[in-house]
């Protein structure tokens, strides 16, 4: 056990949480062996980024660097994306295609698997030098994963205590990612932001349909208001992952007058856009849902917001620091024109988007005053206190909550088997 | 041929870069000094302006960071920013450099720049925000006026710092 990073929870139903938890670099370090490379699918890539035999993407997982690969025979294998020699990255590229990986340092030779093939003068020059007579090439892969998709969404896991990738999901979390993706999706591109807060601060944001009608007050300086409308909480088995949606529905100008009487920045206007074609909208389903914000932690978002769809991938790269990595899709089959309402409509996400280019500021504020006073605790109370349940409605903390009850169990666990073995 | 015949071209091509030149850091002042309402004022009625990262563009993806496709919707931006959006308060300054008029036609000049983007916080610090190319396209209205037709702005900057508010 690793003293220096226990957590003391002030509170069992985690509506306290310790500030140090997001400056602390001994909790960082635990994190990456105990959760990252702990038991849990870590989000890798999509199929549709490596689609053909050969392709590959390299990603991270945590901060580990990785391979995501497509072998000869169109099966799907990840591998951490460091030389078994001494060390090196082997892949620079963030995509490609080839048969095989070779470092640039030595010259190891890797196998789409990752299974070293092939070491220079391994019997040595003119009879001098050489490997000993019994090295194994077979010891020295990159070291793998194990890989499974769901719906044409690829993730990993080092441990081998893991639970099954459905069982990690939780019910509802497959029930929509069965919605979002009921065809093959094609990619339109990459965002990235380089974000100066910890990771978990993130998290706890797209769990946190409370801020968002507060924070982006886009749909409401444009009389979009519509955060009176119907929607829900659901969260997996474990709690660790959870979806908010919301229907879209008429805007009621007279309920957010009073919903925002004493908010000083809401001025109710009508409907008041020079262009409205930015949210000119094709609706995908059937069921009305306008906002789906998914996350499956700790490593991926995965959203719909009228007409777009994105994942974002979160890289953490210490205690203050993550780069959240959007991939924005559409589907396979769209038309010249549902394409260019999805590329207008990314307007309104990534690091300038008219309703997500506050979540970065805000989380940035809050690692800033961490870093300053790291004692104390978050109050997370809205919605209840107690048990941690779903909910038909959205203002509400409880998927926070949700969230850190599962990663304190994670961080109590000892280190997986397969960690000691090495 | 005589020394004034082979200055004329020489001349007016100078003239010209001279006008694009100032055209183009007129655009830059205006973000600058904050005069957010008038940067819908450089671009056509219809136009196009996309700010997209280059890794990106070298996949051949359409995906920018920030788009419009008409003046209208530079203006939504503009009034987002004012009134709705909270983002990092500073002060950006906008450099732009190697003016190079790839293209020259009656009506429209294809021009391509470099741009680097500072900020500078609240309490005066300054950090490198992003550098990235201008790709122009650059329409003469009547009287010799510029008026941006097209501007795709490729960022190498891609990884951006926190977010990306005030346009580039
Ligand atoms: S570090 Fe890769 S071959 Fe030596
Ligand atoms: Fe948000």
């Amino acid at each position: 056990m690793n003293a220096i990073a226990d957590i003391d929870w002030p509170s069992s139903d985690f509506t306290r949480v310790p500030y140090r938890v997001f400056v602390d670099p001994e909790i960082y370090k635990l994190e990456q062996e105990r959760i990252f490379r702990g038991p849990i699918w870590a989000y890798l890539g999509l199929e549709a980024e490596v689609p053909n035999p050969g392709d590959y993407k390299t990603t991270f997982v945590g901060d580990t660097p990785m391979v995501l690969q497509r072998t000869m025979d169109g099966e799907l294998a990840a591998f951490e994306n460091r030389c078994a020699h001494r060390g090196a990255i082997v892949r620079r590229e963030p995509f490609g295609n080839d048969t095989e990986h070779r470092c640039v340092y030595h010259q190891w030779c890797y196998d789409l698997k990752g299974a070293l093939t092939g070491v220079p003068f391994r019997r040595g020059v003119q009879g001098k030098g050489g490997y000993p007579k019994d090295f194994d090439l077979s010891k020295h892969p990159m070291r793998p994963m194990r890989v499974a998709t769901y719906n044409g969404v690829i993730f990993g896991t080092f441990s081998d205590a893991t639970p099954p990738l459905k069982t990690f999901l939780g019910t509802s979390i497959c029930a929509y990612l069965d919605r979002l993706f009921h065809k093959p999706v094609k990619v339109l591109g990459y965002l990235r932001q380089d974000i100066k807060s910890n990771w978990k601060l993130y998290t706890e944001n797209v769990k946190d349909p409370y801020h968002a009608g507060l924070l982006h007050l886009f749909h409401a300086t444009f009389g979009l208001y519509r955060s009176t409308q119907k929607g829900a909480v659901l969260m997996s088995e474990s709690k660790f992952n959870s979806v908010l949606y919301n229907i879209g529905g008429n805007y009621d100008k007279d309920l957010a007058e009073e919903n925002y009487k004493n908010q000083k920045k809401y001025v109710p206007t009508d409907y008041d856009l020079y262009d409205p074609q930015l949210l000119a909208s094709r609706p995908d389903f059937p069921d009305g849902i306008a906002n789906m914000i998914m996350c499956i932690a700790p490593t991926v978002v995965v959203q719909q917001i009228m007409n777009t769809m994105a994942t974002r991938n979160i890289r953490p790269k210490g205690p203050g620091q993550f780069e959240l990595f959007w991939t924005y899709f559409g589907f396979a089959d769209d038309d010249e024109e549902l394409t260019q309402i999805r590329l207008t409509q990314a307007n309104l996400i990534g690091p300038s988007g008219y309703i997500s280019m506050e979540d970065s500021e805000a989380t940035e504020m809050v690692q800033d005053n961490a870093v300053v006073r790291s004692t104390g605790d978050t109050v997370i109370e809205m919605g209840g206190r107690g048990e941690i349940h779903d909910l038909d409605y959205l203002i509400s903390e409880m998927p926070i909550r949700g969230f850190w009850s599962h990663y304190a169990k994670l961080m109590a666990e000892p280190p997986a088997l397969q960690e000691a073995a090495e | 041929m005589s020394l004034a015949e082979a200055a004329a071209p020489l001349e007016s091509d100078l003239l010209l870069q001279h006008q694009v030149t100032q055209f183009l850091y007129a655009y830059a002042r205006c973000l600058d000094e904050d005069r957010l309402e008038d940067w819908p004022t450089f671009f056509d009625d219809a136009c196009f302006y996309g700010i997209l990262p280059r890794e990106n563009a070298v996949k051949g993806l359409p995906l920018c960071v920030l788009s419009a496709r008409t003046q209208g919707m530079l203006k939504d931006r503009v009034k987002s920013l004012r009134e709705a959006n909270i983002y990092n308060l500073h002060y950006p300054r906008h450099v732009v450099s190697n003016v190079e008029i790839l293209a020259c036609r009656s009506d429209s000049l294809d021009v391509v720049s470099n741009v680097t983007v500072y900020q500078t916080d609240m309490e005066g610090r300054t950090t490198l925000f992003c550098v990235g190319q201008y790709n122009d396209r650059l329409n003469r209205k009547d009287g010799g006026a510029l008026k941006i037709g097209s501007r795709t702005v490729t960022i190498d900057t891609y990884n951006i710092p926190n977010l990306l508010a005030i346009p580039i």
